[in-house]
């Protein structure tokens, strides 16, 4: 192929080069339209999309979190604070393999299998993003051991952070709670709140107690800082910085002194006190037996000690003050005989005869007094002091089951006392209506029966019981229960007090309430079932047994208290104000499976009462539920 | 006699291309002091780069398109030896043997063939007279592929695609015929997929990532969607001279050098970068006129060449920063900063004004 390419002609050359060039113009013609369009697509059209971006890219908004609020109680002694603690952590985006830098860390510190557990939990849950702690509260030994080492330990540091600490964790672990590491539950409930960007860089919560139900003020209020940063995400300059606010100082009703007295007292018994100012309703102690160590949860628990709590025949995990729900017994013996006189059913001389059981006209059953010979002839002083069944029965059946759910209802029984806790359970007292509701069936006289004895359906919180004995010794006033005494803003360090809240007046004579509270004065005296724990008390105290059935017993058994397995046996309770004639306390306490108000409950009471007002010490009580005969024995049948 | 001088001094420079020159050289260096993050020695040592630039262009200006065309084979020859001593003992820098050092001087041999392939097929083409045969493209071709061979190896496929599109500008203006133009375009397209197959993974890596960026914001397809930011986000009239955010943060790689124009769109928005373009096209186009002047057949090839390359590496460049073309180490003219690529420019000015001045005497 010779084919020759023909531009001899120097005209025809020119020619053909402009037309060339003409053609490169054309060329460059559209290149240029191609790039006018893209830019302006860029820059026009998608201007709003690239600003966005160019923003985000520039500007990050870094949260600083507030500093959580301390928890006093009443004296400001500290309950909860923050404590600077060393902390051994890992940055896996910067060590190691992690399991290489564990084994070798703990050649140097002391790591547990629990820790390492821990570590592998959270950091899981860190998605290898964020530092996590392997080991924390470390010893000054320990940080001195590492820092030898560090060298050797790229992404490994010792990092000094604030943890909550709870000083007097298992005494106060039901009331005060715990703060615990924010879950995926937490998160959830934030953004329906639309509280999330508040929680933004915070890693707690309160989970339980007061941490939990006054989050909002122990938390403060998130600050931030807009960093202009590089592609690398360093920050060059501070745009603007607004500063965390600290959460709110609480100041409780608790006096710790009062609440590790009560816990002392209780020993290896499980069981709840609850301790009411009646005038205020200042709850003075609150206390849930066993408690357990709430500085265990704020750094989320092991398994160990999980499985420890969770799995104990104690469950030290229920607040048996708040939730635990159990029948009132005998306690509710005076708050009968208040109805009966406010109704007129009896007054205070009415006698009745008690043969040592109580039947229903025209029917065969017993119901039984817990002394089975009887009390004779009968009236109100008598039955509140010697605590006679037969009275209340009788008294139950003339004054029926809906008069006094009416009554107790005000007093607060089957209703939650609205105290500033989270998770309050609203115990139950029954009625006709309420049984065709929840049964389908109609109320029979003989439940009414026993309800005067404070069994069957009735069920009662140790809060509620002390809630109501604190109304009654408050002559029907019955004020709010609650924790928070005072309130310490952080920003300009003023207290603000927790106003006594009325909550319900129960109109009632002053007579009445005196003369069963003589009564009950005379329940801690010589021949009244609490004699033994109301002996040579420097002040007047009113009180009242109760025991609580745990288990049935049948027409014609008898209990036993020796031939019953613990968990099974009775549980103790008792309530009381002192000093009777101008009361200061009002108490209420369970014992568990504890056999005998007069003889595991009062004791408690006592103590805590003694403590309160004459400051005196208290000791763990003995377990009497081997005792088989004492004069207290008020055993409830149906 | 001084008014004698002077017109000897000034008269070989076009004005019209001079003072178009001078402008986009002033607007580069107010952006080149933004994009640097206001760092004055940069922006002075790159004046001082435009001083020795300008000095070339003047020389260039002055001595005839003749005398150059003398040089052309010398300069072909000596850049294709440096380009082997690159490859021999180049230094290595981020994967690639590119640059040379000779004492003090740093140099990008594959920079001085973008001048010297062009010169030669431009002389080479002059002097096979006007009778071309096919066999004169093959040699053309031979002259092409050479120096794009060695840069492509370096490797830095953009700089040899631009070398390469240097020399074919010169044979399709020396009168290729243009079926066979055609077929060698449904050639080169044909064997697309031979071309993918030697390709490095992280030249693949580019052109899959320009279909869409944003599948690897953070690897090959940060520097475009950064890019792509940048001039976004600046609009119709930009943020203004020193505030573009994205630059001055770090966002933008190789701010000042290959993606200045980013820092250029961000802070001086569309109506900025249409100026721009306009005042480039008058440079180009200028040129052209210049090359249809031209005295000889080398005049005329080397003017068209250079206005065509001129307006590939702005093309290319822009193209890149805004995300239509992959990114590809090329500087933008007179925006860039490099001394290498400065100098380069000013040659080809200067050789169009060499073209221009000489015209008449020539034909005299």
């Amino acid at each position: 192929m010779k084919k020759r390419v023909s531009l001899r002609n120097p005209q025809q050359e020119r020619w053909d080069f402009q037309f060339r060039i003409k053609i490169l113009v054309g060329v460059i013609a559209v290149l240029c339209l191609v790039l006018l369009i893209r830019l302006f697509w860029l820059q026009v059209v998608s201007y709003g999309y690239y600003h966005t971006l160019a923003e985000a890219n520039r500007i990050s908004i870094v949260p600083v979190v507030p500093n959580r609020g301390n928890i006093f109680d009443r004296n400001g002694v500290i309950l909860a604070n923050n404590t600077p603690t060393y902390t051994l952590e890992i940055n896996p985006k910067e060590s190691a393999p992690v399991d290489q830098v564990i084994e070798q860390l703990s050649h140097i510190i002391s790591i547990t299998p629990s820790d390492k557990k821990l570590f592998h939990k959270l950091n899981e849950e860190s998605h290898g993003l964020a530092p996590v702690a392997i080991r924390s509260r470390l010893t000054e030994e320990e940080i001195a051991r590492f820092s030898v080492h560090r060298y050797a330990f790229p992404g490994v540091n010792v990092e000094s952070r604030l943890i909550r600490n709870y000083p007097l964790a298992e005494a106060t672990s039901h009331v005060v709670g715990y703060i615990s590491r924010i879950n995926q539950n937490d998160l959830d409930r934030l953004d329906d709140e639309d509280k999330l960007d508040a929680y933004r860089g915070t890693n707690h919560i309160g989970k339980l107690g007061i941490e939990a139900h006054y989050e909002s003020l122990l938390h403060g209020t998130t600050g931030s800082e807009q960093v202009e940063t590089d592609s690398s995400g360093h920050g060059v300059r501070t745009l603007s910085y607004s500063a965390p606010v600290a959460g709110t100082d609480l100041y409780l009703t608790i006096d710790a002194k009062l609440q590790l007295a009560a816990e002392k007292a209780f020993g290896d018994h499980r069981g709840a006190l609850v301790a009411i100012d009646p005038k205020t309703g200042e709850i003075l102690a609150f206390v849930s037996q066993p408690g357990f160590d709430t500085n265990l949860f704020v750094d989320g628990i092991d398994q160990e000690h999980w499985t420890e709590l969770n799995d104990s025949p104690n469950k030290p995990l229920n607040d048996r003050a708040l939730r635990g729900q159990y029948p009132p017994g005998s306690t509710i013996k005076p708050l009968m005989a208040l109805l009966a006189l406010n109704s007129g059913v009896r007054n205070a001389d009415t006698k009745i005869s008690d043969p040592g059981y109580y039947a229903l006209p025209g029917s065969t059953h017993h119901y039984r007094d817990w002394r089975p010979q009887g009390h004779g002839l009968v009236d109100m002083f008598l039955s509140i002091v010697q605590s006679c069944d037969t009275y209340y029965y009788s008294l139950a059946n003339q004054l029926g089951i809906d008069r006094m759910h009416d009554f107790f209802n005000h007093f607060g029984f089957g209703k939650k006392t609205g105290i500033d806790l989270d998770g309050e359970v609203s115990g139950l007292y029954p009625s006709t209506a309420w049984k065709r509701k929840r049964y389908h069936q109609d109320w029979y006289t003989g439940e009414t029966v026993i309800s005067g004895i404070g069994q069957g359906y009735i069920l009662v919180t140790p809060l509620q019981l002390a809630n109501a004995i604190a109304t009654f010794a408050n002559h029907g006033v019955m004020m709010r229960p609650h924790l928070l005494k005072s309130m310490r803003n952080p920003q300009n360090n003023t207290l603000t007090a927790i106003q006594p809240e009325v909550v319900a007046t129960i109109p009632e004579s002053d007579e009445h309430f005196n003369i069963i509270r003589d009564a009950m004065v005379a329940v801690m005296k010589p021949g009244g079932t609490a004699a033994i724990a109301g002996a040579k008390a420097g002040y007047l105290i009113a009180g009242k047994t109760g025991t609580a059935q745990v288990i049935g017993v049948k027409q014609g058994q008898k209990y036993n208290a020796g031939q019953t397995s613990e968990f099974h046996r009775d549980h103790a309770l008792f309530v009381a104000f002192a000093p009777a004639d101008a009361p200061k306390i009002a108490v209420a306490v369970l014992v568990e499976n504890g056999g005998h108000g007069g003889s595991t409950a009062a004791p408690i009471a006592r103590q805590v009462m003694d403590n309160y007002l004459l400051g005196l010490p208290t000791t763990a009580i003995k377990d009497d539920t081997q005792a088989k005969d004492t004069t207290d024995q008020e055993a409830s049948h149906d | 006699m001084i008014k004698k001088l002077l017109d000897r001094f000034i008269k070989p420079l076009d004005p019209t291309l001079l003072n178009t020159s001078l402008i986009l050289m002033l607007i580069g260096l107010v952006v080149l002091y933004s994009a640097s993050g206001m760092d004055m020695i940069k922006t002075i040592g790159q004046v001082k780069n435009l001083l020795i630039a300008l000095l070339l262009m003047w020389v260039l200006a002055s001595i005839s398109p003749n005398t150059i065309q003398k040089l052309a084979l010398p300069i072909y020859i000596f850049s294709l030896v440096l380009l082997v001593a690159v490859a021999l003992f180049g230094e290595v820098s981020h994967g690639a043997r590119r640059w040379l050092h000779i004492g003090p001087l740093h140099l990008q041999p594959s920079e001085f063939m973008k001048i010297a392939l062009p010169l030669m097929l431009a002389s080479y083409f002059d002097k096979r007279g006007k009778d071309r045969y096919w066999l004169d493209f093959v040699l053309a071709a031979v002259l092409l592929i050479m120096p794009v061979l060695l840069v492509v190896k370096q490797p830095d496929l953009g700089t040899a695609l631009l070398i390469a599109s240097s020399g074919l500008y010169v044979i399709v203006l020396a009168g290729l015929s243009w079926r066979v133009l055609i077929t060698l375009m449904i050639g080169a397209l044909a064997s697309l997929p031979l071309v993918w197959h030697i390709l490095h993974d992280y030249q693949k890596q580019r052109i899959l990532t320009l279909i869409d960026p944003t599948k690897d914001p953070l690897g090959a397809g940060y520097h475009t969607l950064q890019s792509m930011i940048a001039v976004g986000s600046g609009g119709i009239l930009g943020k203004g001279w020193l505030h573009g955010t994205q630059s001055h943060l770090d966002f933008l790689p190789e701010h000042s050098t290959d993606f200045i124009f980013a820092v250029f769109g961000e802070e001086f928005g569309l109506v900025g970068e249409l100026l721009f373009l306009s005042l480039m096209l008058v440079v180009i186009v200028r040129g052209f006129f210049i090359a249809i002047e031209g005295s000889t057949p080398f005049a005329r090839l080397i003017a068209g060449t250079l206005s065509m390359t001129l307006f590939t590496y702005t093309f290319v460049n822009m193209g890149m920063v805004s995300g239509i073309l992959p990114v590809v180490g090329v500087p933008l003219p007179f925006l860039s900063y490099g001394g290498t690529s400065l100098v380069t420019l000013f040659i080809s000015i200067g050789i169009l004004m060499s073209v221009h001045h000489h015209r008449q005497l020539v034909k005299q």
